[in-house]
């Protein structure tokens, strides 16, 4: 698919001098539960197409939902966590529309009645706290997955046919809206992708959803509207599809720009849904939302109002985790970080990575070094962040593990950590499979040695006469023999007594 | 030798407990009967014979025991029964088999209680004649040129000429109660949540109730008794112990009960013979021991309103899963249409024009800038009407009125207008949409067709209906149907 796009643009700092921007985000989190929301089918990712599905997530005939309650017990902490108010009774409704992937032709969700209102959320944009308004938290459910085959757009529109694959249908959704965020001046791709980033950190807090962006479990709507100083707001338009930080950042600094270019020209912002492209880091015009949909909600006849016990939900309230940014406050004080080192943390991102990967075990600076260092460059290569590779911080801190007991030298360890990236399991696995660990047989060792010698007599006899920086060749010459799975300074000491050399 | 349709589910029971006849004789007895009559009546629109019979034998076997097993029965075609073809007597569902049971079919099955087969209805249960089923209409066996009552025809018919001594209707607005007042038969709306929702497709749901539907009052309570209770797979049941029916279904004893006459439900639109026959019911009732009064319930004027608003609404939504695209019809897939094309072609030839009607106008009373002057002014009437029921619950036991307004009519009679139709479940509604149980039981004939006496209690009290009808039934000469047809 190609989106090559000739649409003009103001550049961001150029349009934010001359504009006002109103930014609204829209994030949809998918829930960790085991099952779904209204049925018990299997929610794990990543199964053959329509395998987790059964008469109540199919929307056969006949059938009927039950609430998981888990899914509401998790909806109700992230309200918590978020500063909400939570609703005393209130009930799920129907949001009526046709499509092929939503088996009822309706999705049930919640509608003037949402389980948590009116909170906030802080995020530090350099180094200054804004403060993000929420607006609900509701919980609804997923819709099914649809994969358009044939014409050009890969939409349903032109298709030549289309599959459909309901194994997501029905599986729990946080719906997190923010109220309309004025005054981030100069920065509103900066607070937009601070504030996704922070509530990922909140929602990894709470242990509710695995948050992977790159798999759909935290995806983004971007709302982005412009004005002059004094003026009122402008039409909004609310891109889709935004699934990474990166793009968070990149879809809002691209509506900037191209809608300072509009305005600018006297055109009018057109109310629409614009579909992101992470290939080009643009947005293209959807469908348009002037004629709005009418999704004819009503009350969900088939479920009972949802009415928490305050008693309960306090208790909630009182087990909720540390937030992130007092969790890492802590941590950063109790390791001794210097500011430049968390500075340099909170800059990529990965301060809470780096934290988790501590609390596994491992050292803060092997964390640190890795994180900011292979993992980084990796993310780099990938057009990612390092958080959003599919590495976990055990993960991490089992290879540095690993590294430390002398099963892994550090390049052995890229290579287990590569494995990790590529897919391959967890490090242990990896190293099994790649046949990663360290040799330290010395009797094989030995055989390596004798052979290199044997190869460059040369060298040897430059090392017997006392030559001992010769040594190097030989001891390379066994590393590449053993494809880096030796341990250097055991090899050099087998070259030394071979030689009956002993280093002064 | 005796004729094994003629016996009431209790005597069959029995008969096949005390193994005086096998399950599988009876249920051969009724396959027969089916055969025999049924292109007359066209009660079923799908037969299970092989399904029956195999039923029969495990009961037979002694795998299956319990008060009604060895039992034949008929399933109203709007409960799921896996692998057997369930239409809700709608061309959209033609050729679906359903992958499940519904809670009321397990029940039956593990019951012991053997399925003949599914009966006819007004497509989706919205009708009060079976003249929407799209597989045509069902017969009277009081009369052939009549209708049967709906949309639970097909199961009242199946009673009232012998071929099920037991059957599961559905009542939204009156589909158990007034088929059976027009086929003087014996039919119960549960208290809604009573019996599970689960497997029964959908029509309005918060109104939707299965319930039994019987020749004979302890028949009716039996059967209740293995279909009621709590069930998880559905929200709305309730977590409640089952009233004691058959208890009551058995005493018979309306001695100190307070019963109320609803005043809105009698005078203009009802029939004169029916208003006769209801009235001579309530004397016979007054003389076994009950107290009547005369009781208002000021907002039942508008329940018939209200419901034609909340129903449709509800079934605007319930229905639009039926979009060809996972089972059922599908029209015009060529290759060339679009999915909406398709989508719109397979519902335009799918949906007869009954349910067109309700979707219509479901979905015009949920618009935006609608909503609060339709929907949300039908919620606030069924609030007003609620209180109403729990008013009067505060001076008599339970209330009483006329189950329908007519004996059973010609068919054709109403096709031309909805309104008239409509109009058969004015005394009927407002139980639904209190949510309370009702009933109703054989009073006598008016020009040699059935009427039906109603009687609705608060919620969670069906036995008081038991009460009430068993003793009726036992005071009133029965209503048995000629049959005159099939001599002829």
């Amino acid at each position: 698919m190609t989106t090559t796009s000739t649409v003009p643009t103001v550049p961001y700092d150029e349009a934010l001098q001359e504009f006002e921007p109103v930014i609204g985000l829209e994030t949809h989190v998918e829930l960790g539960t085991a099952s779904k929301m209204f049925c018990g089918c299997d929610t794990a990712f990543g199964a053959e197409p329509n395998t987790h599905t059964c008469p109540v997530c199919l929307g056969l005939p006949g059938a009927l939902p039950v609430v998981n309650a888990t899914a509401i017990e998790s909806t109700i902490r992230i309200g918590l966590a978020l500063h909400c108010d939570i609703a005393s009774w209130c009930r799920f409704a129907r949001k009526n529309y046709f499509y092929p992937d939503m088996p009822k032709n309706f999705q049930t969700s919640q509608y003037d009645e949402p389980l948590c209102t009116d909170g906030y959320l802080d995020v530090v944009v350099a180094g200054e706290t804004v403060r993000i308004p929420i607006e609900r938290v509701h919980l609804e459910e997923d819709t099914g997955k649809s994969l358009h085959v044939g014409g050009a757009t890969g939409r349903i529109h032109g298709a030549d046919h289309s599959l459909v694959d309901y194994n997501r249908a029905g599986i729990p959704l946080v719906e997190i809206v923010t109220k309309p965020v004025t005054g981030t001046g100069a920065m509103p791709a900066e607070v937009a992708k601070a504030y996704v980033a922070e509530l990922r950190d909140v929602l990894r807090g709470l242990g509710v959803s695995d948050v992977k962006m790159e798999q759909g479990s935290l995806r983004c709507d971007v709302n982005v509207s412009l004005n002059r100083p004094g003026e009122e707001w402008g039409t909004r338009s609310e891109t889709k599809n935004v699934n990474s930080l990166r793009s968070v950042e990149r879809a809002v600094r691209s509506e900037v720009e191209r809608q300072a270019h509009r305005l600018r020209n006297g055109e009018r912002i057109v109310q629409e849904t614009r579909h992101f492209h992470e290939d080009t880091g643009m947005s293209t015009s959807g469908r348009s939302k002037e004629e709005a949909t009418d999704y004819r909600y009503f009350p969900e006849p088939d479920l009972v109002p949802i009415a928490p016990d305050p008693a309960w939900v306090a208790e909630l309230k009182a087990a909720l985790p540390e937030a992130p940014s007092v969790r890492r406050r802590k941590l950063v004080a109790e390791l001794g970080l210097s500011d430049n080192d968390s500075a340099a943390m909170v800059n990529a991102g990965v301060l809470d990575v780096v934290l988790a990967t501590v609390e596994a075990g491992a050292s803060a600076a092997e964390a640190r070094n890795w994180w900011l260092g292979h993992l980084a460059q990796k993310a780099n290569e990938r057009g990612t962040e390092a958080v959003e590779l599919p590495v976990t911080p055990e993960q991490v801190a089992r290879v540095i593990a690993l590294v430390g007991e002398g099963t892994l030298t550090a390049g052995l360890a890229r290579q287990v950590l590569d494995g990790v990236l590529a897919g391959e399991g967890e490090p242990d696995e990896v190293v099994a499979a790649r046949g990663l660990a360290v040799v330290s047989d010395e009797g094989a060792l030995t055989t390596a040695v004798d052979e290199a010698i044997a190869a460059d007599p040369d060298a040897a006899e430059k090392v017997r006469a006392g030559k001992v920086a010769a040594a190097g060749a030989l001891v390379g010459k066994v590393m590449k023999a053993t494809r880096g799975q030796a341990d250097a300074s055991v090899v050099r000491r087998l070259v030394l007594e071979r030689l009956g050399v002993t280093e002064g | 030798m005796t004729d094994l349709t003629r016996l009431t589910a209790a005597e069959t029971a029995a008969a096949v407990k005390d193994r005086s006849v096998s399950a599988v004789e009876v249920a051969q007895a009724h396959l027969d009967r089916i055969a025999a009559v049924d292109d007359r009546v066209h009660a079923f629109l799908h037969v299970d014979a092989d399904g029956a019979l195999a039923q029969a034998k495990r009961v037979d076997d002694g795998e299956l025991t319990g008060p009604l097993a060895g039992v034949p029965l008929a399933l109203k075609d709007i409960l799921t029964q896996e692998g057997i073809p369930t239409t809700a007597g709608s061309k959209i569902l033609e050729g679906w088999r359903p992958p499940y049971d519904a809670t009321v079919t397990a029940r039956l099955k593990a019951a012991g209680v053997v399925i003949l087969g599914k009966t006819n209805m007004d497509e989706f249960a919205m009708g009060s004649s079976t003249e929407h089923s799209a597989y045509g209409p069902t017969h009277n066996p009081w009369d052939l040129d009549r209708i049967p009552g709906g949309s639970g025809g097909g199961s009242s018919a199946a009673l009232a000429s012998y071929q099920a001594p037991l059957a599961i209707g559905t009542d939204t607005g009156g589909s158990i109660r007034q088929p059976a007042s027009v086929t003087g038969t014996v039919g119960v709306k549960p208290t809604y949540g009573g019996v599970s929702r689960y497997g029964l497709i959908a029509f309005s749901s918060s109104l939707d109730q299965a319930g039994p539907c019987a020749r004979t009052v302890l028949d009716a309570a039996l059967l209740h008794e293995v279909i009621a209770g709590h069930d998880a797979r559905d929200s709305t049941s309730i977590d409640a112990p089952v009233p004691p029916v058959v208890e009551a279904a058995l005493s018979r004893d309306v001695r100190g009960l307070r019963i109320g006459v609803v005043k809105e439900l009698s005078g203009e639109g009802y029939e004169p013979g029916v208003q006769a026959r209801f009235d001579e019911a309530v004397e016979v009732l007054r003389g076994l021991g009950a107290t009547v009064t005369e009781v208002s319930c000021p907002h039942f004027v508008y329940a018939l309103p209200a419901y034609y608003l909340i129903a449709p609404s509800e079934a605007s939504s319930n229905l639009a899963r039926f979009d060809s695209v996972r089972y059922g019809l599908r029209v015009g897939d060529d290759g060339e249409r679009s999915l909406e094309e398709v989508m719109a072609l397979t519902r335009a030839q799918g949906f007869g024009p009954e349910v067109k009607r309700r979707i219509i106008l479901g979905t015009y009373a949920l618009s935006s800038g609608y909503y609060d002057a339709y929907y949300g002014q039908a919620q606030k009437v069924r609030t007003l009407i609620t209180r109403d029921f729990q008013a009067a619950w505060e001076k008599v036991d339970v209330l009483v009125a006329p189950t329908a307004p007519t004996v059973a009519f010609p068919l054709g009679a109403k096709l031309a207008d909805p309104l008239a139709m409509y109009r058969q479940d004015v005394a009927s509604i407002p139980a639904n949409l209190y949510g309370g149980p009702a009933a109703s039981f054989p009073a006598g004939l008016s020009e040699g067709l059935p009427v039906g006496l109603q009687v609705m209690a608060p919620t969670l009290r069906d036995d008081l209906l038991y009460r009430v009808g068993g003793a009726l039934e036992l005071a009133l000469p029965p209503a048995v149907p000629p049959l005159a047809w099939e001599t002829a």
